[in-house]
């Protein structure tokens, strides 16, 4: 009844084609982005920066980035932690070597190593395909963290082979370190995960997504119409990889503020980013922040209830919290195999029938 | 539904928050993932020395003592999670009891002025205070653990290692890699080659090290591991039949869990330690009559008197006494934070209190300062008995080669100013 078509007349085909055709959905847009420029900035807390937003924006970044490669262009790739490591170690080097540039150029710089690294791991996706490809991205992941580990270069010889971040500011704020504000670290996040899933949305909907796309639904009927595999596969793995990059860069540098390559970086993230990509939706910008906010804001909520309001032994709770996210991972799986984005879509669709359904 | 969600969560936090009048000290304990078999015992012992506290003396200074417990299951971005939600209920002092954790909080803690207090692990240099006025690491630390290894390595030699072979097995992470530094400055002047074999954490595989140990035959082997890693790396010894006598783990590598599964095989074993285990002393009688018999031990007690639980209840108990310090210096009984850092600086464990405490012949007299952090840093070995399932102390405590240490740690923490741009402190 509100939410509907009708009345929203479109006279340019410009207009037609635009991210949000209905009126609503636009609003809604504009209003959560000024919601979340203009009023959560002010009220943000500590708590609430580290622990749940600057975690679900960057996470929503590399899921992004790994949608871009699994969702739209259809390689599996498994080395998501290991470009994020690049992105880290990227930015960690550059921040020390050149510190009178700007921490934000970093990161993109960053970006654009891990766009390297990416396509450089990307070349064996024109011999091989899924499983296969699969297992050569787990090699990157293995091979990334190993060299972390082993070449004391990209630790800056430190006896503990940790990274620390530097303090560094922006326009004269300080946006890394610990003596950043709360709402420092979240609008460095938000720029950057608005920036770049506006990136994602254009790049998906133009020329270049849909040779992805091509590339993704049949490689070989893709080729005859003209597609070049050879481009279209590298480019998907060097636009995935700079998304990631970035997230590894502001992982390290925003949140985390220290960090030794194979824990923050090891398998487990790469397979936590795939879980957020398949749980969100598979090809959806929307459904890369839907997973990413499932995996980052349900574990710190079920903590937060069990073992704060309930007051349950940490244990206990920490076993059940593991317990009710499988559980759910499968709960909406089944429900939903393309998951939350095709929910969302679905909802719409019901939405703009009622109350008169068909 | 996202408002909803918004709502809940904010209920749930702020739900969780404790009175405001007792003294906070959160513990930040993992009792799950491959860590929690150490992880368990030493939480237990952290909390039932607070809970004897408050059962028999109602606290400290007539102030009680909550020690609310944050899951971080060794992973750094929970350990980050839980110092944030429990830092605005007046937290203290942190510890972590994890070295990946201790590097990510060191900057935090100093931004925020609430004292970080890490025995036996954590970033070695922060025992210059002049750099690190915000972290304390006695009594003793991983360079320390390395130099009283190489030390009792060189008595059982005669005083000298010239020629040796001596293989260091470690966490491949901050926490191993820590020692790795001394070694090579010891394996300098005294004339030992190190190899230098690290396992990916958690450490269940590590059969490809230990063939190299078979192929090498090195004399000695160290060991800096935790968690599932000690258990498997003494199995392997074991199955490798290398001399146990001659492989020594640091001392978080010197529990019964890390132990027991290998059974006869692990006899011999030796591991270093900072202070005595067993239930042989009268603080156990206390415990039993204030906190074991009404059913108070946290998890119902299960690891009473282990290794691992005398070190969580040692930390503890120097956290207490840097407490009780603060306060006769502050004259009040509610600190601040800034006052604990001040009663650390000025800690005095003697002998004479260890004993009044209940624990004689315990660990080593503490002695603190503005430029000393970290304490002599003394260490002795411990060796285990597979047939009566208990450690024996084999060694004296034995004081780290200064000459070495010094100007590492020196060097250490003037790097770690100069990457943070902080001006030392001045001690007087």
């Amino acid at each position: 009844m509100i939410y509907r078509e009708a009345g929203d007349f479109k006279t340019t085909y410009q207009a037609d084609n635009q991210t949000f055709p209905l009126r609503l959905d636009r609003m809604g847009y504009y209003a959560i982005l000024a919601v979340a420029f203009l009023v959560i900035p002010f009220v943000i807390s500590d708590y609430w920066a580290t622990s749940v937003m600057v975690p679900f924006l960057i996470y929503a970044i590399a899921a992004l980035g790994l949608n871009i490669l699994v969702g739209y262009a259809g390689q599996v790739s498994l080395g998501t932690g290991g470009f994020m490591a690049v992105g880290a170690y990227a930015t960690y080097k550059l921040t020390t070597m050149f510190p009178d540039v700007s921490i934000l150029i970093h990161v993109i710089v960053s970006g654009l190593v891990t766009a390297l690294v990416g396509m450089l791991f990307g070349l064996p996706s024109l011999r091989i395909k899924g499983f296969y490809l699969a297992v050569a991205t787990l090699a990157a992941q293995f091979f990334l963290i190993w060299l972390f580990n082993k070449v004391p270069w990209f630790y800056n010889y430190s006896a503990s082979g940790q990274i620390t971040m530097p303090e560094r500011t922006v326009l004269g704020q300080i946006v890394t370190g610990p003596a950043t504000p709360a709402w420092a670290k979240y609008l460095v996040c938000l720029t950057f995960a608005v920036a770049l899933a506006w990136l994602a949305r254009n790049l998906t909907r133009g020329t270049i997504g849909r040779k992805w796309m091509a590339i993704r639904d049949m490689d070989i009927a893709a080729e005859i119409i003209g597609v070049n595999p050879l481009t279209a596969k590298l480019t998907a793995f060097g636009v995935s990889s700079f998304l990631i990059g970035i997230a590894g860069a502001l992982f390290f540098s925003i949140y985390l503020g220290a960090a030794e390559a194979s824990e923050a970086f090891g398998i487990n993230k790469s397979f936590l980013v795939l879980f957020m990509v398949i749980i969100g939706g598979l090809g959806s910008i929307f459904g890369s922040f839907a997973g990413a906010a499932f995996m980052v804001l349900l574990p710190v909520f079920l903590k937060n209830v069990l073992s704060g309001s309930l007051g349950w032994p940490t244990d206990l709770a920490a076993h059940i919290e593991l317990m009710i996210v499988g559980a759910l991972i499968v709960f909406f799986l089944i429900v939903e195999p393309h998951g939350l984005a095709r929910l969302w879509r679905l909802t719409k669709e019901k939405l703009r029938l009622w109350p008169f359904p068909h | 539904m996202k408002l909803r969600f918004a709502a809940l969560a904010t209920a749930a936090v702020m739900a969780a928050g404790p009175a405001m009048a007792d003294l906070v000290v959160p513990n930040l304990s993992y009792r799950t993932g491959p860590y929690a078999a150490n992880g368990n015992q030493y939480a237990d012992g952290f909390n039932d020395y607070f809970t004897l506290l408050n059962e028999r003396d109602g606290g400290i200074g007539g102030q009680k003592i909550q020690v609310p417990e944050c899951e971080t299951a060794y992973n750094t971005e929970k350990g980050v999670e839980c110092y944030e939600s429990t830092k605005g209920n007046g937290a203290l002092v942190y510890n972590p009891l994890s070295t990946g954790i201790t590097y990510q909080l060191i900057p935090k803690v100093t931004a925020d002025g609430i004292p970080m207090y890490t025995p036996g692990y954590g970033r070695t240099s922060a025992k210059d205070g002049a750099v690190f006025p915000w972290v304390f690491n006695a009594p003793a630390n991983y360079w320390d653990g390395a130099s009283v290894s190489v030390k009792y390595l060189l008595d059982q030699n005669n005083g000298s290692l010239e020629g040796k072979k001596i293989a260091l097995i470690y966490h491949n992470s901050a926490f191993g890699k820590e020692p790795i530094r001394t070694l090579q400055e010891l394996g300098k002047k005294h004339g030992f080659t190190l190899t230098e074999l690290p396992v990916e954490p958690p450490g269940q595989e590590q059969k490809s090290q230990w063939l190299q140990i078979r192929r090498d035959k090195p004399d000695y082997v160290l060991m800096w591991g935790w968690g599932v890693m000690n258990q498997a790396a003494i199995q392997e010894a074991a199955n490798i039949r290398f001399p146990m006598e001659n492989f020594i783990g640091v001392w978080w590598s010197g529990g019964e869990v890390d132990v027991l599964p290998a059974g006869a095989g692990a006899n011999g074993y030796k591991s270093l330690t900072f202070n005595g285990v067993g239930q042989d002393y009268p603080y156990y009688e206390q415990l039993k009559q204030y906190v074991i018999d009404p059913g108070k031990a946290s998890q119902g007690g299960p690891s009473i008197g282990s290794a691992v639980y005398s070190r969580g209840m040692y930390a503890a108990l120097v956290i207490a006494e840097a407490i009780r310090k603060a306060q006769e210096l502050a004259g009040t009984s509610e600190i601040t934070p800034a006052q604990l850092r001040d009663g650390f600086e000025a800690l005095n464990i003697t002998e004479e209190r260890m004993a009044e405490l209940g624990l004689p012949n315990f660990g080593q007299p503490i002695v603190l300062s503005c430029a000393n952090h970290g304490g002599e840093g003394q260490g002795r070995v411990q060796q285990w008995n597979a047939e009566t399932k208990t450690w024996s102390l084999v060694s004296e405590f034995a004081t780290p080669d200064a000459e070495v240490l010094e100007p590492l740690i020196q060097a250490d923490a003037q790097a770690f100013a100069a990457e943070n741009s902080i001006t030392p402190a001045t001690c007087n």
